[in-house]
């Protein structure tokens, strides 16, 4: 059948937004190939979650139920994978660039002599021509990200091996439900047949599970600091025009490295992807590992004491001086100003 | 008292693209690679870090690096050395040359077949690709269990190997036996800087290439008989396997298309940081609905 393939992550009992955004981007390329659209479901008590696949498109759902199967483990989880996609044959195989999908993807691929792309922020179909042989590929998955500290985009394509798999980080598709969930269908995986007990030589011994408090993919406003603003208690300032604007707080990895700010706030190349409609840089110089973080935002506001600052390169509004003096002026301005 | 272990720590040489500074662009806003310094790769230090612990614990253990790469990369062995490894295997060969990650882990697991470690520790991903790829790719390739994302080894008694884990949403804590490809996290310890006794007996290690390129080293040339101070090179036919499977040929994933980032100056509106400026974008925000 040669369909696309969508690995489904499960955590507390529901299917992480990132598989629900790879479902939505896997409908329209299955849409594009006029192919199907089928989903792995793996874990433990998921009757519940099938519907939920349907709803984002999916045409079948794979479900491997098995007490074994969650929390995730890396062999088990591996094992029903490539036997799934040995026996489906599918031309594409997405997942998550979590610590889950980061840990199966490879492992699936250098099973199966397939190529991976990590960290993919586009993926489309399109046409290839091999420079080399001069061979042509209908319909291949462009797999398009940036590399090299974010300073190319690179697009990747798998020319001969199947399946073409790619990952893609939370936040970077859109997840968007279908207006009624369709009809589809629910393969059992036997599971007792392909696993083994040489595939739990791993063992969870303790999981502390911490609900992400910090959450700053979401915010439509970001106010982000840098090491400019010299001290955590300056900070505090971004954090009161944050709240006052309703937005979230975020920080360059120098601020983080300097203490400023917690880790999960970081935005760049080695934190988080944003694109708000609004982000405010303050005392942010703009390196490339940041930029590439946030150079999607709709709109740039740049406050800074240095008037060549990189980051006034891609910002809309660029206000030269004391960041700590223009935050504060901020806030008084939109409490006045608001209704 | 656990029999000493061999492990292995897979380490890359790899361009600093943290900090791209304005010296390393180009006139047209495009990064010059080649004025980037070469570095090893930080992740790969926290592993190694991880490894010279176990060997602190365990008598008699040993630490291996072993990197692919150009002659240069011998540089990442001589590092491990000065910061407390035993040896090291620098992979090097034309035929290796345009490897994706699965033709990278193939001839990496090709010479930890060689090898023979009983614990392979690995950074979690490069700089320079930022993919995660290889470490699990090696790990199925030599049919090992793997555990990724490692923050801490914690302990082994010469039979469980426990290892503290640093995931999205917390820590996870697993224990495994060996063989065990483990990968390691930036959170994870920083490694010790270099050790003055091992700067001094490492100093002259040196491949047999760069002996042949560098006859003017004379003290390192007189020391070539030294085991301790020649850095292993292998090539395709030291590690054997399926020639198909090394550098562009064993590569499934293609570049199609580089696109450079180019910092191009846009419109940007200049204001200043006086009430009345401040106070007028608020407004036009406010205006517009980017804020309020």
């Amino acid at each position: 059948m040669n369909n696309i393939f969508v690995y489904c992550e499960v955590e507390n009992g529901k299917v992480a937004d990132v598989s629900l955004e790879l479902l939505t981007k896997g409908r329209s390329l299955a849409l594009q190939l006029g192919c199907k659209l089928e989903a792995l479901l793996l874990g433990h008590k998921l009757e519940a979650l099938e519907q939920q696949l349907f709803l984002y498109g999916a045409d079948v759902v794979h479900t491997a139920d098995d007490v074994r199967l969650s929390p995730y483990l890396t062999l088990p989880h591996t094992a029903i994978v490539n036997a799934l996609i040995k026996q489906e044959q599918p031309q594409i195989a997405l997942m998550g660039a979590t610590t889950i999908g980061r840990d199966l993807g490879p492992r699936v691929s250098s099973a199966l002599h397939s190529g991976l792309t990590a960290d993919c922020t586009s993926l489309e179909i399109g046409d290839h021509t091999e420079n080399k042989t001069g061979k042509e590929y209908k319909n291949l998955l462009y797999q398009i990200r940036p590399a090299f500290g974010g300073n190319i985009i690179a697009t990747i394509v798998n020319p001969e091996c199947r399946p073409q798999m790619a990952t893609v980080r939370e936040g970077v598709m859109k997840k968007e439900p279908l207006p009624a969930p369709q009809k589809g269908e629910v393969k059992k995986v036997d599971v007792s047949k392909i696993l083994n007990d040489a595939d739990f030589v791993v063992k969870i011994i303790d999981r502390q599970i911490e609900e992400r408090k910090i959450d700053i993919k979401g915010a439509g406003i970001i106010v982000s600091g840098g090491y400019g603003m010299g001290s955590k208690e300056n900070f505090q300032l971004l954090h009161e025009l944050a709240a006052t604007l309703g937005g979230e707080v975020g920080a360059s990895r120098a601020a983080v490295d300097a203490g400023f700010a917690e880790h999960a706030r970081q935005v760049g190349q080695t934190g988080v992807t944003v694109r708000p409609k609004l982000y405010i840089a303050c005392g942010i110089s703009g390196q490339i590992q940041h930029t590439a973080g946030m150079d999607q935002s709709a709109m740039v506001i740049s406050i800074n004491t240095d008037a060549n600052a990189p980051i006034n390169q891609i910002a809309d509004y660029a206000i030269t001086g004391d960041v700590c003096e223009v935050v504060q002026k901020m806030i008084k301005s939109y409490r006045e100003n608001s209704k | 008292m656990p029999k000493p272990l061999k492990i292995v720590v897979l380490a890359k040489q790899v361009p600093d693209t943290r900090n791209v500074g304005k010296n390393a662009m180009k006139e047209d806003g495009t990064v010059n690679r080649a004025a980037l310094p070469a570095i090893f790769n930080p992740e790969d230090l926290n592993a190694l870090e991880q490894a010279l612990r176990l060997k602190d614990k365990i008598a008699g253990s040993e630490v291996h690096l072993l990197t692919m790469g150009p002659g240069r990369a011998a540089d990442i062995i001589r590092e491990g050395l000065f910061r407390g490894a035993d040896g090291g295997v620098l992979l090097t060969d034309r035929k290796f040359a345009g490897a994706d990650t699965l033709a990278t882990s193939y001839a990496l697991s090709r010479a930890l077949g060689r090898m023979k470690p009983d614990l392979v520790i690995a950074g979690r991903q490069a700089i320079d690709g930022d993919t995660a790829q290889v470490g699990p790719q090696v790990a199925e390739k030599l049919s090992w269990p793997q555990v990724t994302y490692a923050e801490e080894v914690t302990s082994y008694d010469g039979k469980e190997i426990v290892i503290k884990r640093r995931l999205e949403h917390g820590v996870e804590t697993v224990s495994s036996t060996l063989p065990l490809v483990i990968t390691v996290h930036g959170s994870a310890a920083e490694c010790r800087p270099r050790n003055a006794k091992n700067l001094m007996k490492y100093k002259h290690a040196r491949t047999a290439t760069e002996l042949q390129e560098h006859p003017e080293e004379t003290h390192a040339n007189a020391l070539k008989d030294k085991d301790y101070l020649r850095i292993t090179e292998w090539g395709v036919a030291d590690v054997g396997g399926d020639e198909q499977q090394f550098g562009l040929s064993g590569s499934p994933t293609k570049v199609k298309k580089i696109e450079n980032i180019v910092f191009a100056a846009k419109e940007v509106k200049r204001l200043s940081a006086d009430d009345r400026d401040v106070s007028e974008l608020v407004k036009e925000l406010i205006a517009n609905h980017t804020i309020g």
